[in-house]
């Protein structure tokens, strides 16, 4: 059984776990340039910063899975140095992963388990698992295996798996970047009691208004460097971000007076079996999309927004060519080059592997997509002149930073990367865009510049697609909102009538009252 | 009736070899890594075991050369797969291939000797019982000890924590190291024990199958191994099923062609790999659902310290 309150704290004296000039360097980079860092019991402690800030850095060495270069930790006042996680789990420190650490062919006891000590049998661990599963409202079938579970159920096992251990302290990475608002709600509950059990947290999260919502205390790191340690709820959304980013971002701005012109992407009743055996089913698809005008579709990953992409795509055909009409042209048994000829053009999720060969060079890369509707390719020939113009353009256009004229897209970070591929993908003028987690893990300077040129392309008349997880996002820059859930996709909102509550309950499957949608049909 | 005792007693004999020499790679494979190198450590553990009895005498201390050779060749895929991270089907495939020429080697001073094979378990009164007596209390050794070997193994992955940890290297390794566990040390024990199967399976071919030493007498079991594996789903119990059919099918086909049943020998003799790849794939296809191979089987694992 846990404890209410556990034991070995003197809250109010020392801080519970301190860094001090904490440094860790991978050959000349520093990830973590001198970081001081103190947690006290009973509060939650958030930790901001962009993508490549040293936030994950500074978890692991606080984990033990790193070694740091230099500088100290203290647990409880006395100096620590950690071998292994094994190490860090036995003086009570707990994590949950931000990329799941969980093994899918198991069962969730057996998961439960293996991130235990194991001293105690594997029915007696199960007996507590139950136990411990419901005392925090957190239910869970032991005898599941993890791959039939929903990512919010995975993550349910990451956080009781981390209290079976009765940790004083908790580190929780992006927790709520896979959760439905329900949710989040939800584990905000938890999170609160915790906190009021006397156990300290430290909250990594991208959001700004749950940190402000949540957190006691928050540290915000820049380039491996600590900026500042403040209260966030005396802060504002936008003075945060100002310390992530040091600098003011560029606020996306929609012209006005956009109009909409004709269906340019139209999907008629789309059904489609999974490809793969844990894929999800695509059950009668529709949406009519114009000229002129930006769909979002939200809905927490898995269901079925990766096999949507695929079909509109034309990386999986259907029979039934009417199922897909692209600038009024039955396309749904076209290939991929077919479709991009009548004027569409796609942006995958997965920058590296999907959206471009990692190994290959800009200018190759901007070939692969564009040989079918440019001057790229010549009788057979390809026109390296031009390719390497198509790179200086996206390059010029959309402030991507390399270090040289044409170098391996693997080279990139992932936020000029992703501008790359969003660059090349526009300057073909395309009449369709289908794109999907535009900005998904890349930083706020260059997420902005990814939107407004999403917009701007709507502007000039094209019809766009994008799919993403994030309703901010999706708030900020689309037209109308439609949710994915288990491979059916609901009936549209108007993004301005749209709340996040009705998209929530979209999300999590429930559909709203007839005559919400109704309304928001004929907005 | 004596007809078929001899046939029971030809498949085991015929199955033993396979059957360890693919409980070995399991392991390996449940563990994440996949070692091509069968064929390889088990010819030399056929050389070195045969080696090993010629000198002492003893088909024990042989069958130990042949565990000790096969686990040595292991080690040296683990040197390259897991320690230098190199391809592992790269590795693999080169381990058969020194595998063959080092056997080659160590075995040619062997060829034509003879030593006495591996005693046959006799237990008055119970062996002699017509039919089942041979088959049950009359076989050697190493029969008894690879029925010991897959039930030990499916207890140690199913009922242990070892086990699973071994399991849970196989499904994510980048998880397994997370959570904090030595990943490579654990895959180099499981590609260790893997080599001294394989070098065990070697060892019983010139020491029970047959009383003398040639040179590639393998003949390509250690493929049919790693092809068990593969149509047993990863599972211990459907490994015991797929090496006695695969043994079953291969002697009842010479015997068919002995009987002069007017099939081309071409057809029989490819019998054996069709019946055992039909039944196991229709095996693992009752079976809906759950991906069955380790995720992370064939992967590359570099941990960032």
């Amino acid at each position: 059984m846990l404890d209410s309150t556990p034991d070995g704290l003197n809250s109010g004296e020392s801080p519970l776990l301190r860094t001090i000039g904490l440094t860790k360097r991978y050959g000349d980079f520093l990830a973590n340039d001198s970081i001081d860092i103190d947690i006290w019991p009973g509060e939650i402690h958030a930790l901001l910063g962009e993508n490549g800030a040293g936030k994950s850095t500074l978890v692991k060495a606080i984990y033990g899975l790193i070694q740091p270069s230099a500088g100290e930790i203290r647990w409880q006042g006395r100096r620590i140095l950690l071998s292994g996680p094994s190490e860090a789990r036995g003086l009570g420190i707990g994590m949950v992963f931000q990329h799941f650490s969980l093994f899918d062919n198991l069962t969730v006891a057996e998961n439960v388990a293996l991130g235990l000590d194991g001293r105690e049998s594997f029915k007696d661990m199960s007996a507590r698992l139950e136990q411990v599963s419901e005392a925090y409202g957190l239910p869970l079938d032991p005898k599941r295996e993890v791959w039939q579970l929903s990512v919010g159920e995975r993550q349910r096992i990451e956080i009781v798996r981390a209290l079976m251990q009765d940790p004083k302290f908790l580190i929780l990475d992006e927790p709520t970047a896979v959760l439905t608002p329900k949710e989040a709600d939800q584990l905000f509950v938890v999170l609160e009691r915790l906190k009021a059990e006397g156990r300290a947290i430290l909250y990594i999260s991208h959001k700004l208004e749950e940190v402000k919502r949540l957190c006691d205390t928050a540290t915000i790191l820049r380039g491996g460097r600590k900026v500042e340690t403040c209260n966030p709820r005396r802060e504002t959304a936008a003075s945060l971000a100002r310390m992530m980013v040091g600098g003011e971002i560029k606020e996306v701005k929609a012209a006005s007076g956009r109009t909409t012109t004709v269906p340019r992407l139209v999907v008629n009743d789309l059904s489609l079996a999974p490809s793969e055996p844990h894929g999800v089913r695509l059950e009668h698809i529709s949406f009519e999309l114009k000229g002129g005008e930006i769909l979002g579709i939200a809905g927490v990953a898995g269901n079925g927004q990766e096999e949507l992409f695929a079909a509109l795509s034309g990386e999986r055909s259907s029979k039934d060519p009417g199922t897909v009409v692209i600038e009024g042209i039955a396309a749904g048994h076209l290939s991929i080059t077919q479709r991009r000829r009548l004027g569409a053009a796609f942006v995958p999720e997965e920058r590296l592997g999907h959206g471009t060969a990692p190994r290959m060079k800009l200018s190759e890369n901007a070939l692969l997509t564009g040989h079918a509707a440019s001057g790229m390719v010549h009788r057979g020939f390809i026109n390296t002149a031009a390719t390497l113009k198509t790179v200086d353009r996206a390059t010029e256009t959309f402030d991507v930073r390399k270090a040289k004229r044409d170098p391996e897209a693997a080279s990139l970070s992932g936020g000029n990367l992703q501008k790359f591929i969003v660059g090349r993908e526009i300057l073909r003028n395309p009449a369709v865009l289908v794109v999907s987690q535009p900005t998904w893990g890349v930083d706020a300077g260059a997420a902005a510049v990814i939107r407004q040129a999403l917009l701007d392309l709507a502007t000039a008349g094209a019809a766009v697609l994008v799919t993403s997880q994030d309703l901010d996002e999706l708030a900020e820059i689309t037209d109308r909102i439609a949710v994915m859930f288990h491979g059916k996709l609901s009936a549209p909102l108007a993004t301005r009538e749209a709340t996040r509550e009705n998209l929530g309950l979209l999300m999590g499957g429930s559909s709203l009252e007839p005559k919400e949608v109704a309304h928001a049909i004929g907005a | 009736m004596e007809l078929i005792e001899a046939i029971i007693l030809a498949v085991l004999a015929a199955s033993t070899p396979l059957l360890i020499a693919a409980t070995g790679e399991l392991v390996t494979e449940r563990s994440g890594v996949l070692n091509l190198g069968v064929e390889g450590m088990m010819i030399v553990g056929a050389a070195c075991g045969f080696a090993g009895a010629w000198l002492t005498g003893s088909v024990f201390v042989g069958a130990l050369f042949g565990i000790i050779a096969g686990t040595m060749m292991s080690l040296i895929f683990a040197l390259m797969a897991l320690g230098l991270a190199v391809n592992q089907v790269a590795t693999g495939l080169a381990l058969t291939i020194l595998g063959v020429g080092l056997s080659g080697l160590i075995g040619a001073g062997f060829v034509g000797e003879r030593i006495t094979p591996a005693v046959h378990l006799a237990i008055p009164g119970l062996t002699d019982i017509p039919l089942v007596g041979r088959v049950l209390f009359g076989e050697d050794g190493f029969v008894y000890f690879s029925i010991a070997l897959v039930v030990g193994v499916w207890w140690f992955l199913y009922r242990t924590r070892a086990g699973l940890i071994l399991r849970a290297c196989g499904d994510n390794h980048v998880s397994a190291h997370a959570l904090g566990y030595p990943v490579l040390r654990i895959r180099t024990f499981a590609v260790m024990f893997g080599g001294a199967c394989a070098g065990l399976a070697g060892a019983y071919l010139p020491l029970a199958y047959t009383p003398f030493f040639i040179p590639g007498m393998t003949a390509g079991r250690g493929w049919i191994a790693l092809a068990l594996v593969v149509f047993s789903s990863w599972r211990p119990g459907r490994l015991v099923i797929g090496a006695y059919l695969f043994g079953a099918v291969t002697i009842l086909q010479l015997h068919a062609q002995g009987w002069g049943i007017g099939i081309p020998s071409q057809f029989m003799s490819a019998l054996p790999y069709l019946a055992t790849i039909i039944v196991l794939v229709l095996l693992s296809r009752a079976r809906s659902g759950g991906s069955t191979a380790p995720a992370a089987l064939g992967t590359v694992f570099v941990p960032d310290r």
